[in-house]
């Protein structure tokens, strides 16, 4: 009887092959297929390679730059050709200054930079690694213009002429430190992490904030993330479970946010929740809060939460929703005739095949809270924003590109890391967005 | 093995009704009583009201009025998972995200019950259904027909007395539900459970069932076991859709001794068992089965002209469509035997049947 059961094992041997197998042409079967098979793919190609070519270029090549501009340093050996190969020979661990002919190179270098003020750059530049360098290069920037190269012998004195600051080796161990080509400096900063004499340590406590902005945006966002969980869920369930033409209606309520622009929703957030809003004048006047006592609900976390829980949640919903449409309602009715109460039969039967919906939803919710701006920008204060404010600043006010960069890439890693954990734990395969 | 009152019944629909809208009832007055260990086929059309009973049974519907009592007791008010029924699922319903013996220890755990006897249990269930190599497989990794098997394991591993199935055998190909049909009759005979099977497969419906419930518009139009539903339906729904069926319509011109006399509509004039045909003058439509149908006039018989419109060879024996005084769709199953008369297109030609073949039913 139980051959009968199963037929997939009566797919007929092929026999043993020795070689290709050839067509009746006498030509390659293999090669044949290929060939008819050309003309399909070449015009798939073509149908794919406007977005393809959009893709890399605004897409693809803006973050290999970016991953590159996070490594790259080659300012300082532009500017500093001649010093850098000087410094070279020069040891930045005896505690002695660099030797004549290195200020002599410095002075040449530095004559030539000022004609394209690239010396102001370079400036800022290593004033990220140390303060003070910047205004350095600007006020020795404007006396060397008058320093005679052919007069003078003595240039460390020269220097020291010009600025007392030149003569303290920490300045010249920073600009040999930074020469090469490339550098991690802008990581390390990005870890709060900084290289001192001794290597590599870490920053004073009162200077981490990058350490602690990660790690509030991981935080937060795992809290968003799960508070769209908790929001979602029950809704998803019931647009899933609701007759056809109700869960539609229903859909569009939850759809209606995601067409309305996202700055009028946060603004929105921002006139509920501040302590005049809408909210506290409400529970001011229900006599649940003292009017001297009013709730601090925005410019801090509180709001970050409340509002991105609020713009977020269409992402949870949706994923869920085309899941639990797919879970066929048979499977909770087999699982009471079984005797199970609704309890179980909702936790042993129907959640679990609905945790593909939570995954893909958490993925995409988790995913798109991290690398957040404008919300937490706007309700955020000072305590409620994220890592990705931080990168605008440097990108849009204190133009430490590289530093930008670096935290871009840190957060990229972070990403990939814990989609690679999940893969791991639950399986990609497992998500489903429909 | 029949139940024929409320006192020896295992399950009775007592004027059951069940409306979704308020306005069309899907069920109208089901009155239906079923033994225990009697084997019992709802058959219908989609839309007969066939599936509601079923659901109405199982807990999953309620009924609108009426009563539905299990072993005598009215189960109403009682939720689906206390009910204690087992049920097979047209799709399987087989939880995919457990193995096949998690899926068998579940009805066993929500039931507290203890490892051992639990494993004692799904094992006797498995091997049961000739699948006891397989409960460590996930149900996506089964056959149709091996997935087929673990449902039903699983409806009765927790001995259920009462076991429903919804069309259970529809996902599969013809030879394994035939196969399947034989599987399940015997596990019926075995453990003398009670099953309330629902198909549209009326050839599945005569195989199986002690009885057959005819359903149409929310009615059974008959109840019987399958030879008499087969040989004696008692109205024209019934006649059609189970089994080929012929049919001659007419106005009944008298009626004697359960004999009618009928004017068919051409003016011929036939006889045939007055079954449910109301009294001279009333519609009515004769219904004969295409094997009672003899080639050539035969003495004592009916018998009337018949002009062949076509012949189908089909080996054991030959299809002959018939024009039969009006009905150009009137089917003789002509017997390949030694000496049978060879029909040709075109050719007119004698058919005659017993009086007692062609029933006059409802117009």
């Amino acid at each position: 009887m139980a051959n009968t059961a199963d037929s997939s094992q009566d797919i007929a041997h092929s026999a043993p092959v020795t070689g290709p197998v050839l067509g009746n042409d006498g030509r390659p079967l293999k090669a044949s297929l290929a060939k008819s098979l050309r003309r399909q793919k070449l015009r798939a190609l073509g149908l794919i390679a406007p977005l393809l070519i959009f893709v890399l270029l605004t897409f693809i090549a803006p973050i290999a730059d970016m991953l590159f501009r996070s490594v790259e340093n080659n300012i300082v050996g532009d500017v500093l050709p001649r010093t850098v190969v000087a410094l070279q020979d020069w040891d930045e661990t005896s505690g002695e200054l660099p030797d004549n002919a290195t200020f002599k190179a410095m002075a040449l270098d530095l004559k030539e930079a000022v004609e394209d003020k690239s010396h102001t750059r370079l400036g800022s530049r290593l004033n990220y690694e140390q303060s003070g360098i910047s205004s350095l290069f600007r006020q020795t920037g404007r006396k060397v213009k008058r320093l005679d190269v052919e007069e003078t012998t003595d240039f460390v004195a020269a220097f020291e002429d010009m600025n007392k600051k030149w003569v303290d080796v920490e300045n010249w161990q920073t600009i040999k430190a930074f020469s090469g080509r490339f550098t991690d400096g802008y990581f390390l900063a990005a870890a709060d992490l900084t290289k001192g004499p001794e290597g590599i340590e870490r920053v004073p406590e009162n200077e981490q904030i990058y350490y602690t902005l990660l790690l509030r945006t991981l935080k937060m966002s795992l809290i968003i993330t799960f508070s769209c969980i908790l929001l979602g869920y029950p809704i998803a369930f019931l647009l899933a479970t609701l007759p056809l033409r109700t869960s539609n209606l229903l859909l569009i309520l939850v759809l209606l946010p995601f067409w309305t622009s996202l700055l009028v929703r946060t603004s929105a957030w921002k006139v509920l929740l501040q302590q005049q809003g809408v909210i506290n004048d409400t529970l001011v006047w229900l006599g649940l809060v003292a009017d001297n006592a009013r709730l601090e609900l925005i410019n801090n976390q509180t709001g970050t939460i409340i509002a991105m829980t609020h713009i977020l949640l269409p992402f949870m919903i949706l994923p869920l929703f085309s899941v639990m449409k797919t879970i066929p309602p048979s499977y909770v009715r087999a699982a009471k005739s079984l005797g199970a109460n609704d309890w179980t039969a909702f936790w042993r039967v129907y959640f679990p095949q609905s945790v593909p919906g939570i995954g893909a939803g958490s993925i995409l919710c988790f995913i798109l809270s991290i690398g957040y701006y404008i919300t937490p920008e706007i309700v955020g204060g000072t305590k409620g924003v994220f890592i990705s404010n931080r990168i605008a600043y440097h990108i849009s006010s204190s133009l430490n590109w590289g530093l930008a960069a670096a935290l871009g890439t840190l957060l990229l890693v972070v990403v990939l890391g814990l989609y690679w954990l999940y893969d791991k734990f639950v399986g990609i395969d497992n998500v489903k967005l429909g | 093995m029949t139940a024929t009152s409320h006192d020896d019944a295992f399950v009775v629909f007592d004027r059951v009704q069940k409306s979704y809208d308020g306005e069309i009832l899907v069920v109208k007055d089901l009155n239906l009583q079923i033994a225990k260990g009697e084997f019992l086929t709802m058959l219908g059309p989609s839309g007969s009201g066939k599936t509601t009973c079923l659901m109405m049974l199982a807990g999953f519907e309620t009924a609108t009025s009426g009563d539905i009592l299990l072993g005598g007791n009215p189960i109403n008010n009682i939720p689906p998972h206390k009910r204690g029924i087992g049920m097979v699922f047209q799709n399987y319903a087989l939880f995919p995200h457990m193995t096949v013996g998690e899926n068998l220890a579940f009805p066993l755990e929500v039931r507290k019950m203890g490892k051992s006897e639990r494993e004692a249990k799904v094992k006797r269930a498995l091997d049961m259904v000739q699948m006891g190599d397989f409960a460590g497989r996930r149900p996506a990794q089964l056959s149709g027909g091996q997935q087929q098997r673990i449902a039903l394991a699983r409806a009765l591993v927790f001995d259920a007395e009462l076991v429903l199935m919804d069309e259970p055998l529809g996902a599969l190909d013809k030879q394994l539900r035939e196969h399947m049909q034989f599987e399940i009759k015997h596990i019926h005979e075995n453990l003398g459970i009670t099953v309330v099977y629902v198909t549209h497969d009326q050839s599945e419906a005569l195989t199986m069932s002690d009885r057959i419930a005819v359903f149409n518009d929310g009615v059974i139009q008959q109840l019987a076991p399958p030879e008499d539903l087969y040989e004696r339906p008692e109205n024209s729904f019934c006649a059609q859709f189970i089994g080929e069926n012929n049919t001659l319509m007419g106005t009944v011109e008298s009626v004697s001794d359960g004999v009618a006399s009928i004017t068919l509509d051409d003016g011929a004039k036939v006889r045939g068992l007055a079954v449910n045909c109301g009294g001279p003058g009333s519609r009515t439509t004769m219904s004969l089965r295409p094997e009672r149908v003899y080639v050539g006039g035969e003495e004592g018989l009916v018998t009337t002209e018949a002009q062949v419109k076509e012949l189908i060879y089909l080996g054991d024996h030959i299809r002959c469509r018939m024009s039969v005084h009006g009905n150009d769709e009137f089917v003789v199953k002509v017997p390949n035997a030694a000496g049978h008369k060879h029909l040709q297109v075109g050719e007119k030609t004698m058919i005659s049947w017993e009086t007692a073949d062609c029933r006059a039913l409802d117009a």
